[in-house]
Order: C-alpha cells, then sequence, then structure tokens
C-alpha cells in the first residue's frame, strides 16, 4: 500500500529557515494569530487528517471512481464522509474573512494546508479546491448580500462551489464563449448553455453547489470585453439561506478520463437557469484575473504534489527491493542481493524527485508570501511589488513545476520498473494523476506566452529585472562566502544569461511575432530551472550556515547541500540544450507546408 | 464536576528511535514529540464527559520544561479549559510525578483524575497507580469504559482474563487503555481559542516537592539488529529447533 507522511520537517525547514515566515505573518496586518508555534500547530492537525484520513483513500478514488446515474454523482467510498470531517475541522474557513464566518488566517497558510492535503488525495483535493475559487471570487466581487447567501456557506463548507468557464467549442480561447445570461424584471438573469469539464460540477457531498458561470449578456460586446460572471446555484436558496427549489443547472454526464477518477468531470447543462451577476457587466474577465495567480499557484502545487507522492514511496521501495549487486561491489553481502538505492542510475530518479519536490516546495511557499503581501501589505507600494513579482513567478510555478512534477511521478514508476506499472501499488496512479496538471488553469504553451509575451516582454523586461535584482542581491550578499562559490557562480551567470536571452528574443520579435512563440516553452523551461536554482542556493546558504555554526540535524542540512549540488551538476545544465532550442528560431517549426506534414 | 487530566510530552510514536552515540541515553535532538497517545485519549474522555454534561470543567496539566506547553496546547486545542504547567528543567521519574500531580489534586480537587495507563517513552505503567497511594483514592486502571453514576465511576477494565469491571467512589483516578476510545481531531476553530486559554505555569518548589532520583541510568542499548530467518522442513524440525537451539520450549 503505498502511503504519504507530510513531510513536515521540510516545510518548517523553508518556511522557518529559508523564509523566515514568522517575521513575515508579524508584519502583516491582522495575522499576528499566525505564530510559529500557531503555524506548527496547525499544520501537525493538517498532516494528521491528510495522512491519517485522505492518503488512505487514494487509491480507492481511482479505482471506484465517480458514478452517474439520471445525472446524479456518486463520489468513491468515503469521500463524502472524508469531506464531512474536513468541514467539522473548519478547514475551509481557514484563509477567509471572519465577517463571513472565516478564521482570517493568511492564505499562504491555506496553501501549506493545501499541499498537505492535496498531496495524500489530490482528486478529493479538488472539491474543496474549486470551492476555494469560488470563494475568491466572491470575496472579491460579490455584493453583501451575495456574500452573506453564497459566501457563508461557502466558508462554512456546507455548500462547495465550482468554475464554470469551458465549453465545448472554447478552452484557452475563452473570447469565443457562448453561454448568455438574459436579464430578467426581478434583476436575475437566465442563464443557458453548456459547459464542459466542470470538475465538482455535481457529487454527493454536499447539500449545494454554488456555479460561478461565465456568460454573455445579451448586448454584449464580443471576445474577452463581453464575458460577465454570474452565481448560479445548483438549488435556490430559500430567503434564510436554507436549500430550496431546484435551478434550472444539471449535470448532463461525466467523463471517463486518464486519471484524477476520484474526482467528477461534468458536462453541465444550463438551460435558463437562475442566476446573478457578480461584479459589473462585460469585466467578468477582468474579475477573475484578481486572482488568476492564486488559482494557478494551487495548480502549481499539483507538480509539488505527485513529486513528492511518487519520492516518498519510491525511496521506500529502493531501499527494500533487492536486485544485483553494485558495481563497486556488495553493499549487502548477507542478503541475495543489493537494494537497488545502491545503483547510480536508480539515485538518480529518486534525487530528481527529492530536488523537484522540495525545491518546487520552497517556490511555492515564495510565491504563497506573495499572495499574503500583495493582499494584506499596509503599504501599497509593498503591496504592488508583491503583487508584480507574484503575477511573474506564477506562470513559472504552475508550468514548470507540473511538468517536472510529471516527469518526477514517471521516475518514480520506473524505480519500482515492472511493478510501477502494475496497478496496486499506486505509481501508475500518480502518473496518470498528475498528467492533467499540465492542462487546465491554462496549458503550458500558454503559462509560456503569458510569461514570455505579457509578463516579460510587454513589460519591456520590467518584471524580469525585478526578479533578477532579487537573485543578484542574493548573490552579492553572500559573495564572500567560500562554500558558497560552487553555487553563486553558476547563478550569477544564468542570471545575467536570462536578460540577454530575452534581448535576443525580443529583437527578433519585433520582426516577426512567431518568435515569441517559438521560444516561449523552452524560455519557460529556462526560466524554471534558474529560479529554482536560485532556491536551491538559498536552501544550501541556510545549511552551509547553520553547519558551520554546529546548529540543528546535521544529517539534514548536508542532505539539503548534497542535494543542492545535485540540481546544480546535473539537473541545472539542462539550461544548456534549453538555450540553444530557445534561440533557434521560428523557421524550423514554421518552414513545414501544413499540408506536408502528412510526408 | 471537575476532571484533572496529567499528559507527557513524549517523542512522536512515529519517529525511528534512536540512541546516542555514547549510549547515555536515547537521542531527542531534532526529534519530532507529541503528545503520548495514551494521554490523548484520557484527554478525549474526559471532553466527552464534559460535552455529556457530566463535567463541567477540564482541567490539563503537564511536568517539565517549556516545551510541554506544546502538549498543554494540543490537549486545549482537543477541548480542555484550562492547563497547568508544572516547570522543571527535565523529565522527572514516576514517583516524583505522581507527588506533582498530587499536589495539584489537593489544590484543585478535581472529582475525576484520568490519566494514560502509561507513556510510550518508559513504558513503567506505574504513575496512576502511584497517584492513588499519595492520595488515597481508588484507582480503576487499563479502562475501556468509564460511566459517571451519581457519585461513582464505573470502570471497566481490560485484564488479562477478560474484562472487569470495578466501582470507584469519586474522587478517583482512572488510567486509560487503547479501547477507551478514539481521539478526534481538533478543528481549526478550536486550534486557534486554545492559545486564548489560561495556562498557568508553577515552578515543582513552588509546590514545595523536592525532586529525586531513585534509579540510575547506566546505559542505553539499541535492540540487537534482527538476524535473518530459516526455513525449515518439517514441524518436527521446528520444535527440535525451538527447543533445543533458540530454548524457548
Ligand atoms: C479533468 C479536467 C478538469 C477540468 N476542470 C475545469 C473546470 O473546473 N472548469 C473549467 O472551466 N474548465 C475545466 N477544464 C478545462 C481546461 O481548463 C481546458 O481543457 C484547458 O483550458 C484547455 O482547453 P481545451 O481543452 O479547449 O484545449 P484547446 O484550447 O483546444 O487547446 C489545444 C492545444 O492547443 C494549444 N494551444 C491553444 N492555443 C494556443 C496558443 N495560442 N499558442 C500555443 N498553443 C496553443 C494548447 O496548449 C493545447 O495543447 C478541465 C479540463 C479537464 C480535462
Amino acid at each position: 500500500m503505498p502511503e504519504y507522511k507530510a513531510p513536515q520537517r521540510d516545510m518548517q525547514f523553508v518556511l522557518n529557515e529559508v523564509l523566515d515566515v514568522e517575521n513575515h505573518y508579524q508584519n502583516l496586518p491582522g495575522c499576528d494569530e499566525a505564530t510559529p508555534d500557531m503555524v506548527a500547530a496547525i499544520m501537525e492537525e493538517g498532516a494528521k487528517f491528510a495522512e491519517r484520513v485522505l492518503s488512505p483513500l487514494n487509491q480507492v478514488g481511482d479505482q471506484q471512481g465517480c458514478q452517474f446515474n439520471d445525472g446524479q454523482v456518486t463520489t468513491p467510498d468515503g469521500f463524502k464522509e472524508a469531506y464531512q470531517q474536513f468541514v467539522e475541522g473548519g478547514w475551509p474557513s481557514l484563509a477567509h474573512d471572519p465577517q463571513w464566518g472565516g478564521q482570517g488566517l493568511p492564505e499562504s497558510l491555506g496553501i501549506l494546508i493545501n499541499e498537505m492535503v492535496g498531496t495524500a488525495n489530490w482528486s478529493w483535493s479538488m472539491y474543496p479546491g474549486l470551492s476555494h475559487g469560488a470563494m475568491n471570487t466572491l470575496e472579491a466581487h460579490g455584493t453583501d448580500q451575495q456574500k452573506q447567501t453564497y459566501l457563508t456557506k461557502l466558508v462554512s463548507g456546507e455548500w462547495t462551489g465550482t468554475m464554470c468557464l469551458t465549453e465545448p467549442h472554447c478552452g484557452t480561447d475563452l473570447g469565443m464563449l457562448r453561454t448568455k445570461a438574459e436579464p430578467q424584471a426581478d434583476g436575475s438573469y437566465k442563464v443557458s448553455g453548456t459547459k464542459i469539464f466542470i470538475s465538482a460540477g455535481e457529487h454527493d457531498m454536499a447539500d449545494n453547489i454554488v456555479h460561478i458561470v461565465l456568460a454573455r449578456l445579451p448586448d454584449a460586446p464580443e471576445g474577452t470585453k463581453g464575458i460577465s460572471l454570474f452565481i448560479v446555484p445548483k438549488f435556490l436558496p430559500t430567503a434564510d439561506g436554507g436549500v430550496g427549489e431546484r435551478n434550472g443547472v444539471s449535470c448532463g454526464s461525466i467523463e471517463h478520463k486518464m486519471g484524477i477518477h476520484g474526482n467528477s468531470t461534468c458536462v453541465m447543462n444550463f438551460d435558463g437557469a437562475t442566476g446573478f451577476l457578480i461584479g459589473p457587466p462585460n469585466k467578468g474577465l477582468n474579475c477573475m484575473f484578481t486572482f488568476m495567480n492564486t488559482a494557478r499557484l494551487g495548480t502549481a502545487l499539483q507538480g509539488l504534489a505527485h513529486a513528492e507522492w511518487g519520492f516518498q514511496n519510491s525511496l521506500t521501495y529502493a531501499k527494500e527491493r533487492l536486485q544485483m549487486r553494485s558495481l563497486t561491489g556488495p553493499k549487502a553481502p548477507d542478503r541475495a542481493a543489493d537494494p537497488i538505492i545502491v545503483h547510480p542510475e536508480v539515485r538518480k530518479l529518486l534525487l530528481t524527485q527529492k530536488a523537484i519536490a522540495e525545491g518546487g516546495r520552497a517556490l511555492i511557499y515564495l510565491s504563497a508570501l506573495q499572495v499574503d503581501k500583495a493582499h494584506m501589505a499596509e503599504d501599497p507600494a509593498e503591496r504592488a511589488e508583491a503583487d508584480g513579482l507574484l503575477a511573474f513567478l506564477t506562470p513559472i510555478a504552475k508550468a514548470f513545476l507540473t511538468e517536472l512534477g510529471f516527469e518526477s511521478a514517471n521516475h518514480g514508476l520506473q524505480v519500482y520498473g515492472g511493478h510501477g506499472y502494475i496497478s496496486e501499488w499506486g505509481m501508475e496512479q500518480n502518473v496518470r494523476d498528475s498528467r492533467i496538471s499540465m492542462l487546465y488553469e491554462g496549458t503550458t504553451q500558454i503559462q509560456a506566452l503569458d510569461l514570455l509575451g505579457r509578463k516579460v516582454l510587454m513589460t519591456q523586461g520590467e518584471a524580469l529585472k525585478g526578479f533578477t535584482k532579487i537573485v543578484h542581491k542574493f548573490c552579492q550578499a553572500h559573495s564572500d562566502e567560500q562554500p558558497m562559490q560552487e553555487f553563486l557562480e553558476p547563478l550569477n551567470k544564468l542570471n545575467k544569461e536570462w536578460g540577454e536571452l530575452t534581448m535576443k528574443i525580443g529583437m527578433k520579435a519585433m520582426q516577426n511575432r512567431d518568435e515569441v512563440g517559438a521560444a516561449s516553452v523552452d524560455y519557460l523551461m529556462y526560466s524554471g530551472y534558474v529560479t529554482l536554482a536560485y532556491l536551491w542556493a538559498r536552501m544550501a546558504q541556510v545549511a552551509q550556515q547553520k553547519l558551520a555554526a554546529g546548529e540543528g540535524d546535521t544529517a539534514f542540512y548536508q542532505a539539503k547541500l548534497t542535494t543542492a549540488r545535485f540540481y546544480f551538476q546535473r539537473l541545472l545544465p539542462r539550461t544548456r540544450s534549453l538555450v540553444e532550442t530557445m534561440l533557434s528560431g521560428a523557421d524550423n517549426l514554421m518552414a513545414l507546408d501544413e499540408d506536408h506534414f502528412q510526408f | 464536576m471537575k476532571v484533572l487530566v496529567a499528559v507527557k510530552r513524549v517523542l512522536d510514536h512515529n519517529v525511528k528511535v534512536r540512541v546516542k552515540s555514547d549510549h547515555s541515553d536515547v537521542d531527542l535532538t531534532n526529534i519530532k514529540m507529541a503528545l503520548n497517545p495514551f494521554c490523548e485519549i484520557a484527554v478525549e474522555e474526559a471532553v466527552r464527559l464534559k460535552e455529556a454534561g457530566i463535567a463541567t470543567e477540564v482541567v490539563v496539566m503537564s511536568i517539565g520544561p517549556k516545551a510541554v506547553q506544546e502538549q498543554i496546547r494540543t490537549a486545549l486545542a482537543l477541548g480542555a479549559d484550562r492547563g497547568i504547567q508544572i516547570e522543571t528543567d527535565t523529565m522527572p521519574e514516576s514517583l516524583s510525578v505522581a507527588k506533582l500531580i498530587a499536589k495539584v489534586v489537593e489544590d484543585e480537587r478535581p472529582s475525576l483524575i484520568i490519566l494514560g495507563k502509561q507513556a510510550i517513552d518508559s513504558d513503567n505503567n506505574q504513575t496512576g497507580q502511584m497517584l492513588a497511594a499519595l492520595t488515597g483514592m481508588g484507582q480503576g486502571t487499563f479502562a475501556s469504559d468509564v460511566e459517571i453514576q451519581d457519585n461513582e465511576a464505573l470502570v471497566t477494565r481490560e485484564v488479562d482474563g477478560g474484562l472487569q469491571t470495578v466501582a470507584l467512589r469519586l474522587p478517583a483516578i482512572v488510567t486509560s487503555d487503547l479501547r477507551l476510545n478514539e481521539p478526534r481531531y481538533a478543528s481549526l476553530p478550536n486550534i486557534m481559542k486554545a492559545k486564548k486559554k489560561p495556562l498557568d505555569v508553577k515552578s515543582a518548589a513552588e509546590l514545595g516537592i523536592e525532586l529525586r532520583a531513585h534509579t540510575e541510568l547506566l546505559k542505553v542499548e539499541p535492540p540487537a539488529e534482527r538476524q535473518g530467518g530459516i526455513k525449515v522442513a518439517s514441524v518436527e524440525e521446528l520444535v527440535d529447533k525451538l527447543k533445543n537451539e533458540a530454548k524457548v520450549i
């Protein structure tokens, strides 16, 4: 049976030792509750829930999947009860406004809990995950009355939420969406259209489901500037806030799919369903953008989740599985063969997963702290700065970490050999489950265009400069630490090269916009490797410092250093190949005539 | 009715125990610590008594350095009302612990005192019994069920031969066994409330108890590594080996 243990030591390391979260929370108004002992207590309880309640349901969810019967969806055994426990524990309320029943804790703490919940059971975690998206929408753009009616129920967890964007003919290009909303005399709207791929669109875990729907008003302009946001509840609320009449929205079917079987992916039919406008008309996409980064960070987390899960289980296996002898002579002479962890190539598989999971954790937490600051910092300049940094890091975290999360999940399977391919061990599920993360919340290609086109080139490189400055400052600050040179030297070089590459692509793009597209994914991956190198260097620096001071757990810090070294010597060199390909131009992609692909 | 629960900070049951290189003790540096599982059950029982309207207040106490406040907070998050820490530099032996608890009992005058039957670090299983001797109260150890009726506690005990039920006049002492209940998960709002619940700190000296060591730890050694097993061809061979080689039957 695969297992998950929340890596609390590493989580604490990143939070406290690398990112100094105590200081961070103390400087944010309203976060004084989040003291280190409180954070530790919350983490501990979240870990228990993830390990004991959710982790054992992960395989069940995959094997049973969701069942569809005449508009109703039944979730796998245990999912509903686990959700009930989650609600009783008050977890949905963590990062929300106390005015609506929330605990008012910072968003970053919620992300910390999501890491454990999501790693233990990604499919399950999507039900509260989608609610969180709906809550953020309502919190930012709803009227007080809408908050009173819907937000309080979502915060308490009694109801869940969805995000209904995608339609059969449009996923990436939401400007084409057709779902209509007709104004009614009473101020409500009649919403009609078909949405597909709606996660958690229908299920049996809560009394009501609040759909947040993108649709068009009758007089709306074409394209993305004509989209509005609506609340469409499955059951219309009664005057006293209870569950009333059934609304005209129903689930037509659920998808049979590659992974995340425990989460329902629904076709949702809106047949003149009663809806309520949120935010200004035709500004729906702008409204969505206000928390797009937070939502995408939530998906970036999936990369970390599958890397961590694969790593934990394949590590256990690699120590137990006996096969062949070490090339340098038997390491377990009294046994029939050596455990496979003695083989260099098996270690490469393990270390890659470890470096991605731990580096990814640092990247997610760093971004999460920017979410806090962007929302809560007193000083507007500080808020703006954090928002900018978050906007820059988000596409990197989302696309890079999910791509490497998938690679890591694959490595996890590889460690198990043929047994990895057999369902019982859970490793093939991990690969299948991880695959979706590169598709939803904006595909890798779309994130890459967002990074290179919108975030970097459109700001004339300002966003990139903002980040490379941070990296540069870090390198400067530790330039006299001799043992850090092995990390700082390559990091400094890449940090400079990053700007030069951007210039080169920018120049080419002035002649031909396809150059942006042609370089985008390679550019994003390059950016990911450099960003992670910065974080690994920071972690190495803390480890060096602790070792030099003789503080704490020596083995832990040694392992950090060794993993940092692995990252710099085995993963970071991938940037060399990316540089070549990203600069190779659009021609090698565009030259082939569309009709000649077949030859 | 007031219930007093005494809890201990021990190493987490998931942690693999390591022995210090000089064999002087178990190595606890940077080891994850937790509430002793039997103590957690004791807290749960007290909270359930309160929820059932039988107990009116649940007081939780722990003895040790400042760090034990973490475990007191954990108990408060599970539903206890207030905490008492008896500050000591190190973890005292069972008899000193029992004496300190007896002092608190004198001050607090609880009707029921619930303890874990043993702590998973030293596995002594004696504090509850010592406390009973010191206070002269009745004891129901290894409890798998506790019922309060009028002025009595009916305690079902897990004994070697099965179950035994004893009736204890209150105030009384109960020590919890594994099957007494299944502790809840602390809810997020309760974790946050726990921080605001009162927690008194007293020193052992203030209570007038002198901490004495009655035993001396000479050496700690990890259990011998398990030797590889062998296959036997028949039941006769197995019996023979058990008799003549292993000498266990
Ligand atoms: C399991 C699952 C759950 C989902 N949950 C939800 C949900 O809860 N709510 C919701 O609204 N949606 C949801 N989705 C939909 C998801 O967000 C979309 O599938 C995704 O946005 C991609 O859209 P598409 O499938 O239409 O692909 P398309 O947009 O048709 O893209 C096809 C391919 O073309 C590429 N491409 C498109 N445009 C460009 C470009 N300009 N440059 C380069 N490449 C490009 C894409 O990267 C992709 O590889 C879910 C999907 C799945 C499979």
